[in-house]
């Protein structure tokens, strides 16, 4: 099964490649002039004719993409115009950070989601249902960025517990675990807070629908502890539209991430990928989609092998 | 520990990085002081300008180390200016030494530019800091491991640098001009306002560039200083004369005399500004002070020049004349919100003395396909001599060339007068040649001058040596309120 996944992703990754050509094709911005900057004002058009030529810019598109996939195959990602600095370097120094965002994020969303949804549908219409339910859909008008400002202003300022941004200590001159955990708690809780009502309110709902399933109430009826049934049989139904939604979200998820990045001031992919589209940096977003375009489809195969361990009767080989 | 919103791309003078000075890694052969008079730095005293102007000769100080311990030499000038000239090397500083034809080092510590053309303000371009060519011969500069982790003679090693993070800079103990009292400077790269405005107010800055608004916040806090620092960098309204209604001269001047240039200032700028009446910021000594005006709006005035030259108001109060409305479009770049106000607030003082403006918030791709028949707001500005920007910005011959000149401006008057500031190596005749051109350009309104902008920036109490100095539009690392940190002190 996973084989022929592989084999559906290479036509995938390459039509995205195909399409990001073309996307970057047709948009009109001058790469030249981003790259000056504000020195476009004052360069002349010599000057910037001189760059695009260096940088083979301006050449058919085709000579362009095969050159890209040429150099692709040799393991050469090229050479962002944008960053001014090798694309595997930019990604090798930001991508980490953008998935231990993500991902430490998506965990304690999974965890926070499953934990408290469950409990909400137990005590279904009760204080805590209720209070959790109101909490939920108010966060869930609360644009990201805000409630990152609104972080910094009550946990950084008001209470001085946690670092307003950054990556470590502003003096430190080394990156360490400890220093990194802390200046990560507020962006990940920021982000998981901003991303937890969707998944939260779908556990408490398919959790309550699924209580009153025939086989919850048979087990009920048998006489099982309530946590069994509660967490071996009702939960358990519910789980499978659940992984279904994670993968929906991921892409979501992300896009949080780089909101959150640019609140907290986190050297992840997020303020490059909008500086790569803003400059017309071909090989920068082609490697940044092709890596996205990967990560979706792993996470799309990773949740499909759950969905068959959650429920044997699912089959994935015909 | 300092803040600011600017992330250089690449640490590479010849790329780009500092190019005016003062961007504590490098030296130019010279520097500017807190006044921005040139004084030496690398070179032993001002390079010397030869009779004809064609010829400048600098002498090395003496007993000048890179950062990795190797002198300076004449060689490594020469390979800077060389890679500058390179059309390998993707530099845009190519634009501005059009007139340098050869460097050369006749012995180690001498160096001799030849020039295509005198070129008064040559000197000023000779505060390029200046990288080893040890380090980079041979090397593809544009993809060299230099331009992160470069090389230079200026009081600060850079020790690492984060990409959208931080710049960590060490002193460099052997500085010629005198060991930092400041050991450690790290540069945070926070780019939202909001952001940096309050880490500042967390106290992790000890100064950082805050937008007006958010900087005025701190005014009447204790434990900081605002510092609002002049800039040589205008605003103001391109009229092009290709459109019907904006080539009469009538209305160039009526929307000259009719915008409310302190209203600007107060209610857009909060206060962070100044009126301007021309290209030549009030703080340079080449300002002519006859060009200015009124700070306020005169309509009567502005209505009087309409009515004398035939444009009548119509029944919905635009003006007209010969069945033509006095209108047109005013264009102004969308993700600019500074120049979104301005633009509304020209828009608003128009309509007062009966002049339509349309004003359309675009992309700078779609602006530039537009450039030459429609009217926009545009900012540029130096303040380190008035030839950089203004003789290719309304020199007739650079008429719609892209940016340079797109509302094709035709003055034989200021023609001559550009032409001379560039040619007179003379002081007093380059001012009386920049008196005339300003003059000129007043009477002939291709531009509406609104406001300079202030950088604004939030500093600590207890901190002294702060010494802002006229800044140009680019500040990041290099050039910011910063310029001398080397020399600040703590109380």
């Amino acid at each position: 099964m996973v084989r022929r996944r592989l084999l559906v992703a290479v036509p995938v990754l390459i039509a995205t490649s195909i399409g990001m050509f073309l996307l970057g094709a047709a948009s009109p911005i001058d790469p030249a002039k981003q790259y000056a900057g504000a020195a476009a004002f004052t360069a002349t058009s010599e000057n910037l004719d001189q760059i695009r030529a260096n940088w083979g810019v301006d050449d058919p598109l085709p000579v362009q993409y095969a050159r890209w996939v040429g150099n692709l195959l040799q393991g050469d990602l090229g050479w962002s115009t944008s960053r001014h600095e090798p694309v595997t370097a930019v990604l090798g120094a930001r991508a980490g950070w953008t998935l231990l965002l993500v991902s430490t994020a998506l965990a304690v969303v999974l965890v926070s989601s499953l934990v408290l949804g469950t409990l909400a549908a137990y005590r279904r219409g009760g204080l805590f249902d209720r209070g959790l339910r109101a909490a939920a859909y108010a966060v869930e008008a609360m644009p990201v960025f805000w409630l990152g400002l609104a972080a910094i202003a009550v946990f950084a300022l008001s209470l001085g517990w946690l670092p307003a941004g950054g990556l470590t200590e502003v003096t430190a001159t080394t990156t360490s675990a400890a220093d990194v955990a802390r200046h990560l708690i507020l962006p990940v809780g920021v982000l998981a807070v901003s991303q937890a009502p969707w998944f939260l309110l779908f556990v408490r709902d398919s959790v309550a629908e699924s209580l009153r399933d025939d086989h919850v109430l048979a087990a009920k009826a048998r006489g099982l502890p309530g946590r069994t049934v509660l967490f071996g049989h009702a939960l358990r139904t519910a789980l499978l539209p659940f992984l279904t939604l994670i993968g929906t979200h991921l892409p979501e998820l992300v896009g949080g991430a780089v909101l959150v990045e640019t609140v907290f001031s986190l050297p992840g992919l997020g303020a490059v990928t909008v500086q790569a589209a803003l400059g017309s940096d071909f090989p920068l977003l082609a490697a940044i989609t092709l890596v996205t375009t990967a990560v979706v489809l792993t996470a799309n195969l990773l949740t499909d092998l759950a969905y068959t361990a959650a429920d044997p009767r699912v089959r994935l080989d015909g | 520990m300092v803040a600011t919103a600017g992330e250089p791309d690449t640490l590479n003078p010849v790329l780009n990085f500092g190019v005016d000075g003062a961007s504590l890694i490098f030296d130019g052969l010279v520097a500017r002081d807190a006044t921005n008079t040139l004084v030496p730095a690398l070179a032993a005293e001002l390079p010397a300008v030869s009779a004809d102007g064609k010829t400048v000769t600098a002498k090395l100080r003496s007993g000048v180390s890179f950062h990795d311990g190797s002198p300076l030499t004449a060689a490594d000038v020469v390979f800077t200016y060389q890679a500058v000239l390179d059309p390998k090397v993707d530099s845009t500083l190519r634009s501005d030494l059009d007139m340098l034809t050869t460097v050369t080092a006749p012995d180690p510590a001498t160096v001799v530019f030849t020039l295509k053309y005198s070129y008064a303000p040559f000197l000023q371009r000779l505060t390029l800091g200046i990288v080893p060519a040890k380090a980079l011969t041979g090397q593809d500069i544009n993809k060299a491991g230099f331009n992160r982790q470069p090389i230079g003679t200026g009081p600060y090693k850079v020790e690492s640098w984060t990409a959208g993070d931080r710049l960590v800079l060490a002193a460099n103990d052997t500085y010629w001009g005198g060991k930092p009292a400041n050991r450690k400077l790290i540069v945070a790269f926070v780019a939202d306002d909001n952001v940096r405005a309050q880490r500042m107010r967390a106290g992790e800055f000890d100064a950082a560039e805050l937008a007006p608004k958010l900087a005025a916040g701190f005014d009447n806090a204790t434990g900081y200083t605002v510092q609002r620092v002049p800039t040589a960098d205008y605003r103001g309204v391109m009229l092009p004369l290709t459109n019907p209604v904006t080539a009469d001269p009538a209305v160039r001047k009526a929307l000259a005399v009719g915008v409310d240039r302190a209203a600007m200032v107060t209610g857009i700028l909060a206060g962070a500004g100044e009126p301007a009446f021309g290209p030549i910021p009030p703080t340079s000594e080449y300002a002519d002070g006859s060009a200015a005006g009124n700070p306020s709006a005169d309509p009567a005035a502005a209505t009087a020049l309409l009515d004398a030259a035939g444009w009548t108001p119509g029944p919905d109060g635009i003006r007209a004349k010969a069945g033509r409305q006095a209108a047109f479009t005013l264009m102004y770049p969308a993700s600019d919100s500074l120049r979104k106000e301005l633009a509304l607030a020209v828009t608003a003082d128009a309509k007062k003395v009966g002049i339509k403006v349309n004003p359309e918030g675009l992309t700078w791709d779609a602006i530039d396909t537009r450039i030459t028949r429609d009217a926009l707001l545009m900012g540029f500005g130096t303040p380190y001599d008035p030839d950089f920007v203004s003789y290719k910005l309304f020199g007739s011959v650079f008429a719609a060339q892209g940016y340079f000149n797109p509302g094709s401006y035709k003055s034989p008057i200021a023609d001559k007068a550009l032409q001379d500031g560039r040619d007179q190596a003379d002081p007093a005749e380059r001012k009386a040649a920049y008196a005339t051109f300003q003059q000129q350009l007043a009477a002939d309104a291709p531009w509406v001058f609104l406001t300079y902008l202030k950088h604004t920036y939030v500093v600590k109490a207890g901190i002294t040596g702060v010494s802002p100095r006229v800044e140009a539009h680019e500040h990041d690392v290099a050039n910011s309120l910063w310029w001398n940190i080397n020399t600040w002190t703590r109380s």
